[in-house]
């Protein structure tokens, strides 16, 4: 081959969901991407180059699987590499406590006539379990090269770079599975006609489990005829084996790796309970669980992200950074030498690109945001949420969710955006309609969060009546939701990942790269609608739009000026929150109205980023749908809160 | 003597419920719906079942083992439709009321034993036992019963999924929960939590009520 000193070779990374694939991935490009200790968060497929013995190649961190046999999005989107890729290998990451569990996909592969190469990752913990494993053994059972690892201390990164170089292509050991089995692959395989990246082996098994994926190439690749002929002789399988076929297969392959495995692991001691093992327990109980739930809360969101982020970080950046440094210097600039009136005011007037757009960004939302990762991404990487999720699945059921939702839900406390994006994780299109709702209506993200816990904390009442009043509707329109909607109420599994303590190194890189997400997609925004506003305003439009809505807005009982919160409200949601704080600050709002404000801001439309991503996600008729509903949802809402606050006085 | 009538099955059960499990001193007749007249009312009066005083009904010593039974019925009934016919929610219930009056004269003995003696129903109240459920406790059959019926801290051996579900089935068999594998039940609110090897997993009742557990003898 003439051009493989310029070609890059491909790599690809497969395996079971916390495994350690992106720690491989990390080691092998020096890029970081984002390690999570949450079965299913990496929906995307990350891409990076390394270069070995003068060879580059790119390599495919796909999101985990379990098998070849997808059931899931994320799995779906990792075996669709394999299907159009052409890899020079494939690294299968496993965990070495669990290689019995995940050796049935290591044969899949093989079986798949796929380049292999087996990493037994976390060996270090494995012989703190007291196991001894045979890595030699096993790579003479399987055929193929085996690599022992510790990739979070880099341990066999030479190793797996040498195999990589070094790997040349060998016929594959087949596996045998039972005679009847075995007779019913052969008549399909016998069928097939085309070629596929897939041996016909394992095109064959697929096709007989009804794969949806390879049906389609199917009736693309074979000729009319034996695509007939193969259709039929599936459907006579399928339906003989109707009663136990997958599990004849699972079985099958347990069976070989039974063999495969023979000597390979020895077992020393019996393990004693860790204290992690204490603490995951007590995580799992609902007795304990609660207050930990409560603490974290307490600690993570309200004291570090409301305290130290919305208080003390905003107060440095905004008032002292901002206020006395940043600001003086470029209004001086500004007036100085822009000298047009309507490119002053758009620079630095009231809704200047500068005044508005940065400033707002940069000493506002910034530091919230950022405080907010910085929480999750630590409690990611220990493996909490799992635990969280089992623990609230039994009252997201309630709602139409199963506990899988607690990540979607959670991150919306963040962005609502990246969590709507993240909805995609969710296994049924009634799930994610409801989650994608629910986040539109009664999540408050960080940033209006921070800011709305920073105009309510100096009144406790309404910082109680807010927070009563969204759990209310939270779970109301929740429940309402899961009632009205079509469709099976979910099914909760998930797997528990062993508690660990968090990286340092993980949780920074985690926290970093959503920021910087973050900041890229939200800065051009912010600075969108500091233009938009300030046309508005140039033009008189927004005087106009404010004089429309204000009706309504008086209707809740609100002063005309907050239109303008709403107004920017679209923009950003914390960005509205924001308006309302310089409304708070010169005293135009009684605390009644700065309620019914902060609930009706809280609820109403999301920003122009989570619309944007709903109508991308759910497509054009459910996101206008949900986006209707919720401005109907907000302002009825503010005006019975309104009525109902004056009525009783409580908050007089 | 004649068999008890559909109806007079039904209030034997709801007094069982109310006062037996529950913990109402005898039933208000209006909260049954019943007057004194009522025709099943007067039947188990006449059989000395229940005696009603000022405006409520009590169940009497003599028509306990025949309410016990009626509820046995009914929650085995439940077992039936839910866990084998798999028809869910309303529809369910109201096929298990009809299935309750069918399942007589040893019916029940069969399906108690069919169903591996269950001990509670799928709403997680408990199925009072027959003697067939004595027999087989008393010759310490091992049993295969649903991960349900595991207490925490038991473990036994994956017998089968019973597979309503294919795509979830396969999802379980793919994480390594497979028939043969040892299993340990270590929490079972709010969602049952097992370890298979070195791996946890969570599951909801739905799905932990189709994995089924041979129990160690």
């Amino acid at each position: 081959m003439p051009d493989t000193q310029t070609s890059a070779l491909k790599v690809v990374l497969v395996g079971n969901p916390n495994v350690g694939k992106s720690v491989v991935f990390n080691a092998l490009t020096g890029a970081y991407t984002t390690v999570s200790n949450y079965p299913g968060t990496s929906v995307e497929v990350s891409r990076g180059h390394c270069s070995l013995v003068g060879q580059s190649y790119e390599i495919l961190d796909t999101p985990g699987m379990y098998s070849m046999m997808p059931i899931t999005e994320e799995e779906r989107v990792a075996r669709k590499i394999l299907l159009t890729e052409d890899p020079h290998v494939v690294i299968h990451v496993i965990d070495a406590r669990n290689l019995e569990r995940m050796l049935p996909m290591t044969l899949q592969l093989i079986e798949a006539d796929l380049p292999v190469i087996l990493v037994v990752n976390i060996l270090d913990e494995a012989e703190r379990l007291g196991m001894q494993i045979d890595l030699n053994l096993l790579q003479q059972n399987l055929g193929i090269p085996v690599v022992g690892a510790v990739m979070k201390r880099k341990m066999g990164l030479d190793a797996l770079r040498q195999t990589i170089s070094e790997y040349a292509v060998v016929a594959n050991k087949p596996f045998i599975y039972a005679q009847d089995l075995e007779q019913d692959i052969c008549q399909i395989a016998n069928l097939i006609g085309g070629r596929y990246r897939l041996s016909r082996r394992a095109t064959s098994l697929l096709l007989m489990q009804k794969d949806d994926d390879i049906q389609d190439l199917i009736s693309v690749e074979e000729t009319e005829s034996s695509f007939q002929l193969l259709t039929e002789a599936t459907r006579e399988i399928s339906f003989r084996r109707r009663a136990d076929l997958n599990l004849q297969i699972s079985l099958e392959r347990r069976k070989v790796c039974k063999q495969v495995l023979q000597g390979v692991v020895t077992q020393s001691q019996e393990e004693t309970e860790s204290f992690s093992e204490k603490l995951s327990s007590w995580m799992m109980n609902p007795l304990t669980g609660a207050p930990i739930l409560l603490l974290v809360v307490y600690l993570g969101l309200y004291k570090f992200v409301g305290g130290f982020g919305a208080g003390t970080l905003v107060d440095f950046l905004e008032g002292n950074v901002f206020e006395n440094y940043v600001n003086p210097p470029i209004v001086h600039l500004a007036e100085k030498y822009l000298t047009a009136h309507w490119l002053f005011e758009l620079v630095v007037g009231e809704y200047g690109v500068w005044t508005l757009g940065i400033r707002y960004a940069v000493a506002l939302v910034l530091p919230i945001v950022g405080t907010f990762f910085l929480v999750f991404s630590l409690l990611e990487d220990t493996g909490y949420f799992p635990r969280l999720a089992l623990l609230v699945d039994r009252l997201f059921k309630k709602i139409g969710l199963s506990g899988r939702a607690v990540i979607p839900i959670v991150l919306g406390f963040g962005c609502d955006t990246m969590a709507t994006l993240v909805t995609r994780t969710l296994e049924t299109k009634r799930e994610r309609i409801i989650a994608t709702m629910l986040l539109a209506l009664a999540i408050p993200c960080s940033a209006q969060l921070g800011v709305i816990l920073g105009l309510l904390s100096a009144e406790p009442h309404a910082l109680l009546v807010w927070t009563v009043f969204l759990t209310f509707l939270f779970l109301f329109i929740g429940f309402l939701a899961a009632k009205i909607l079509p469709g099976e109420s979910p099914v909760f599994y998930m797997e528990i990942p062993p508690l660990r303590l968090p990286q340092l190194r993980n949780v920074m890189v985690k926290t970093l790269t959503r920021m910087q997400s973050y900041f890229v997609e939200i800065l051009p925004l912010f600075l969108f609608a500091s233009v938009v506003l300030w046309a508005g305003k140039m033009t008189g439009t927004l005087d106009n739009v404010i004089h429309l809505f204000s009706p309504i807005v008086r209707a809740i009982g609100l002063p005309v000026e907050v239109t303008t919160a709403f107004v920017f409200g679209f923009f950003r949601r914390d960005f509205g929150a924001a308006g309302l704080y310089d409304l708070q600050s010169s005293g135009l709002l009684s605390v009644t109205q700065l309620t019914v404000a902060a609930v009706t801001l809280t609820l109403f439309v999301p920003c122009v980023a989570q619309f944007l991503v709903m109508l991308k996600e759910r497509g054009v008729k459910v996101a206008m749908m949900i986006f209707i509903f919720v401005t109907i949802m907000a302002f009825s809402s503010g005006w019975f809160l309104n009525k109902f606050l004056l009525m009783t006085g409580l908050l007089a | 003597m004649a068999r008890l009538s559909q109806n007079a099955e039904e209030i034997l059960e709801s007094l069982w419920v109310m006062t037996v499990e529950g913990d109402n001193v005898g039933c208000l007749l209006t909260s049954l719906n019943l007057n004194r007249d009522t025709e099943e009312l007067v039947e188990l009066i006449q059989r000395s079942y229940v005696e009603i005083k000022g405006d409520r009904v009590y169940l009497r010593r003599e028509g306990r083992p025949d309410a016990q039974m009626t509820v046995r019925r009914h929650r085995l009934a439940e077992r039936l439709t839910m866990d084998i016919l798999g028809i869910s929610g309303d529809e369910g219930n109201e096929q298990a009321c009809e299935f309750e009056h069918l399942l007589r004269q040893g019916v029940d003995t069969k399906l108690c034993t069919l169903l591996n003696h269950p001990t509670t129903c799928p709403h997680g109240n408990p199925i009072p036992p027959g003697e067939c459920c004595i027999k087989a406790r008393q010759q310490g059959e091992p049993g295969i019963v649903a991960l349900t019926e595991l207490k925490s801290g038991e473990s036994g051996e994956i017998a089968y999924l019973s597979a309503s579900d294919d795509k979830k089935m396969q999802k379980l068999m793919s994480m390594g929960v497979l028939p043969g594998s040892q299993l340990l039940l270590v929490q079972k609110f709010p969602s049952y939590i097992f370890k298979v090897g070195q791996s946890q997993f969570a599951v909801d009742d739905t799905l932990a009520r189709e994995i089924h557990v041979r129990r160690p003898v």
